[in-house]
C-alpha cells in the first residue's frame, strides 16, 4: 500500500478496487504563489484498465506520473496506489549499460526480493513475452532502439505492482517500430491484466491504445474532457474509427492550446 | 477466420523480427591488437632513442665531469649488473609489495569515505574542500610527521601512501557519481533501490567509468608517495626498496646506480598502468559500448 498524503488529507485503507486513485491533486513547483502545474485532478484507474493521458507540452503529464510513481509528493490532495509500487517507463529505455538485457530484468526482480533461483527463469519468461528470446545475454549497446524499449517493458513487468506507468515511451521511435510496439503492448496488456496509465501527446497513439482517453488542459493542468473508447482491440492506427475519433479529440486539443495564444 | 488471425499474427512477428535484425547495431571487428600496439609503441621508442642520442652527445662534449654525467653505456651496464645480481629484482619486488598493500588500503578507505561523502551533502560540503586541498599537498610533506608517529617502520611508509592516495580516490569516486545520468538514479528509485542496495546496484556501477580515472591517479600518487617515503626512511631493518636504492646511490655518489633506480621507478609505474589499469579500463568501456567499436549503419 503506497499512499502519498499531503495537506492533511486522510490516508484510506480502501480494498484494491482501484489500481490508482487521485483525489483533488494539485502540485506546485517551488513557490506556491505561482500558478500550479496541476490543479484539482480527480482521476481513478480501474484494475486492468488502459487509460491514456493526453495533453500539449507543459500540461503536467509527466509531473502527474511522477506523483503516481511516488517520486514526488503532491502539494495538495492524495494519491493512492493500493497495489504496491508502480512500474514506470520513460521515453528513453534507461537500461543500465553495465548489465546485459537479462540482468537488467533480473535487477528489478532482485530489488523486489525474488530469490536467486527464480530470477533467471522469470527474466527469461519476461524477455520471451516481449519477443526477445535470444537477447538475454546481449549488452544494451548491441540492441536496436525498439529492442531496448522492449527490454525496458520486460523490466517494468518484472516489478510487482499491478500498475504500469508509461511516459511517452515510444516517442523517440520511428513510425513502423512504434506501430509494432503498439501491437506488442496491446497483446501484453491483455495477457497480463495490468492497469496502464499511458502519457502521450500523440492523439492517434492514445486512441489506438486506450480504453479511455483523458485530455488535460495546460497551465494549470486540469482534466478538460474524457472519452470512453469502445472500438474493439486489436485496433490499427489507420482504422477509420480510430481516425474519426482522433480528429475529434485533436480539435479539442487544438482549442486547449489556442486558449494560450492570447 | 482463425487461420487469418494466425496468419496476421505471424506476419506481425516477422515484421518485429525484421526490424530487430535491420536495426541492431553492427559490431565492427577490431584491427589485430599488435597493429594498434605497434602504432603507439614506435614513436615512444624513437623518442627514447633521441633522448639517449642527446645524452651521448652531452657526454662526449663533457658538459659535466663523468662521475656526474656517466655515459649511456656505463649506465646501461650498471643497470644490467644490478638486474643480474638480483638487487634490482629484490628492490622492485619489495617496493611493489608495499605499493600494492598501501594502494589496496587506500582503495578501501577512499571508497568508504567517497560513499559517505556522495551520500551526504553536508559531509561533502564539510570535507570535500579539505580533501581536494590535501590532493595538492605533496605527500613528502607527511614523511616527517609519519616518522614521528610511527618511527622508521613500514607503518610510517603506509601512512604516507594513504595520505597521498586516498584524496585522489575519494575525489575520483565523487567525480564518477557526479557524472551519473539523472535518469539512471530515477530508474533506481522506481525499481525500489534504497540505501545500501542503491549504492551497490546503481551508484557504484554507474560511477565506475569516472571512478577508474580516480583509481589511476590514486595509483600514481601511491607510487610517488612510496618513493618519497622510502627515500627518507632509510633503516637497516626496513629492507631496501627502490627509494632506498636511490639513497644508497646518492651516499656513494654512484650516478649510474641513481639513473638505473630512476629508470626502474619509471618503468614500474608505466608497467602497472599498462598491465593493470589499461586492461580494466578497456574491459569496462567495451562492456558498456563506449569504445567506438559500434557503428549504426
Amino acid at each position: 500500500m503506497t499512499t502519498a498524503t499531503a495537506a492533511g488529507g486522510p490516508g484510506t485503507d480502501a480494498p484494491a478496487a482501484v489500481a490508482a486513485r487521485l483525489t483533488g491533486v494539485s502540485h506546485h513547483f517551488g513557490e506556491t504563489t505561482r500558478p500550479p502545474v496541476l490543479d484539482g485532478i480527480d482521476l481513478t484507474v480501474a484494475p486492468g484498465e488502459f487509460v491514456c493521458l493526453l495533453g500539449a507540452s507543459g500540461c503536467g503529464k509527466s509531473t502527474l506520473l511522477s506523483l503516481v510513481a511516488g517520486l514526488d509528493k503532491p502539494t495538495a490532495g492524495t494519491v493512492e496506489v493500493p497495489t504496491g509500487r508502480p512500474a514506470l517507463m520513460f521515453q528513453e529505455p534507461a537500461l543500465y549499460p553495465w548489465l546485459t538485457a537479462g540482468e537488467n530484468v533480473e535487477l528489478a526482480l532482485r530489488l523486489r526480493g525474488v530469490g536467486r533461483g527464480e530470477r533467471k527463469a522469470e527474466s527469461v519468461r519476461l524477455l520471451d513475452l516481449v519477443r526477445l528470446e535470444g537477447a538475454h545475454g546481449k549488452r544494451v549497446h548491441e540492441l536496436s532502439g525498439g529492442m531496448r524499449q522492449r527490454v525496458a517493458l520486460a523490466r517494468a513487468l518484472a516489478q510487482e505492482g499491478d500498475l504500469l506507468l508509461m511516459d511517452e515511451p515510444f516517442a523517440a521511435l520511428d513510425a513502423i517500430t512504434r506501430d509494432v510496439l503498439h501491437d506488442e503492448l496491446t497483446r501484453i496488456w491483455s495477457d497480463t491484466g495490468r492497469a496502464v496509465l499511458f502519457v502521450t501527446h500523440n492523439v492517434r497513439e492514445a486512441v489506438r491504445l486506450g480504453q479511455r482517453v483523458v485530455l488535460l488542459s495546460s497551465r494549470p493542468g486540469r482534466i478538460a474532457r474524457e472519452w470512453q473508447i469502445d472500438i474493439p482491440q486489436p485496433r490499427r492506427i489507420e482504422d477509420p474509427d480510430v481516425s474519426a475519433l482522433s480528429l475529434e479529440i485533436t480539435e479539442h486539443l487544438r482549442n486547449e492550446i489556442a486558449r494560450h495564444g492570447h | 477466420m482463425a487461420t487469418e488471425t494466425s496468419l496476421k499474427e505471424s506476419r506481425a512477428g516477422d515484421l518485429a523480427a525484421g526490424l530487430d535484425a535491420l536495426e541492431s547495431p553492427v559490431i565492427v571487428e577490431q584491427r589485430p591488437w599488435w597493429r594498434d600496439a605497434w602504432h603507439s609503441v614506435w614513436p615512444v621508442l624513437a623518442a627514447l632513442a633521441a633522448i639517449v642520442a642527446v645524452w651521448q652527445i652531452a657526454y662526449v662534449l663533457e658538459l659535466k665531469p663523468s662521475y656526474a654525467l656517466p655515459s649511456p653505456a656505463d649506465t646501461w651496464s650498471a643497470f644490467v649488473s644490478s638486474v643480474s645480481d638480483g638487487t634490482a629484482g629484490r628492490a622492485v619486488s619489495l617496493s611493489l609489495q608495499r605499493a600494492a598493500v598501501g594502494f589496496s588500503m587506500s582503495v578501501v578507505l577512499g571508497v568508504a569515505i567517497g560513499i559517505a561523502l556522495a551520500a551526504s551533502s553536508l559531509l561533502r560540503r564539510a570535507f570535500g574542500p579539505i580533501i581536494t586541498g590535501l590532493q595538492t599537498l605533496p605527500s613528502v610533506a607527511w614523511v616527517p610527521a609519519a616518522i614521528i608517529w610511527f618511527q622508521l617502520t613500514n607503518q610510517a611508509i603506509y601512512a604516507v601512501i594513504l595520505l597521498g592516495a586516498v584524496p585522489s580516490i575519494v575525489n575520483g569516486l565523487l567525480a564518477g557519481t557526479d557524472q551519473i545520468p539523472p535518469l539512471y538514479l530515477r530508474v533506481g528509485q522506481v525499481l525500489g533501490a534504497r540505501g545500501w542496495t542503491r549504492i551497490r546496484y546503481v551508484l557504484l556501477p554507474a560511477a565506475l567509468p569516472g571512478f577508474l580515472g580516480g583509481l589511476k591517479q590514486g595509483w600514481a600518487f601511491a607510487w610517488r608517495s612510496l618513493m618519497a617515503a622510502e627515500l627518507i626512511t632509510y633503516s637497516a631493518k626496513l629492507g631496501i626498496g627502490l627509494g632506498q636504492v636511490l639513497d644508497i646511490g646518492r651516499e656513494t655518489s654512484d650516478m649510474p646506480l641513481v639513473v638505473a633506480a630512476i629508470s626502474l621507478i619509471f618503468l614500474v609505474g608505466i608497467a602497472v598502468e599498462l598491465l593493470v589499469f589499461a586492461p580494466i579500463e578497456r574491459h569496462v568501456l567495451r562492456a558498456r559500448g563506449l569504445t567506438g567499436r559500434v557503428s549504426t549503419s
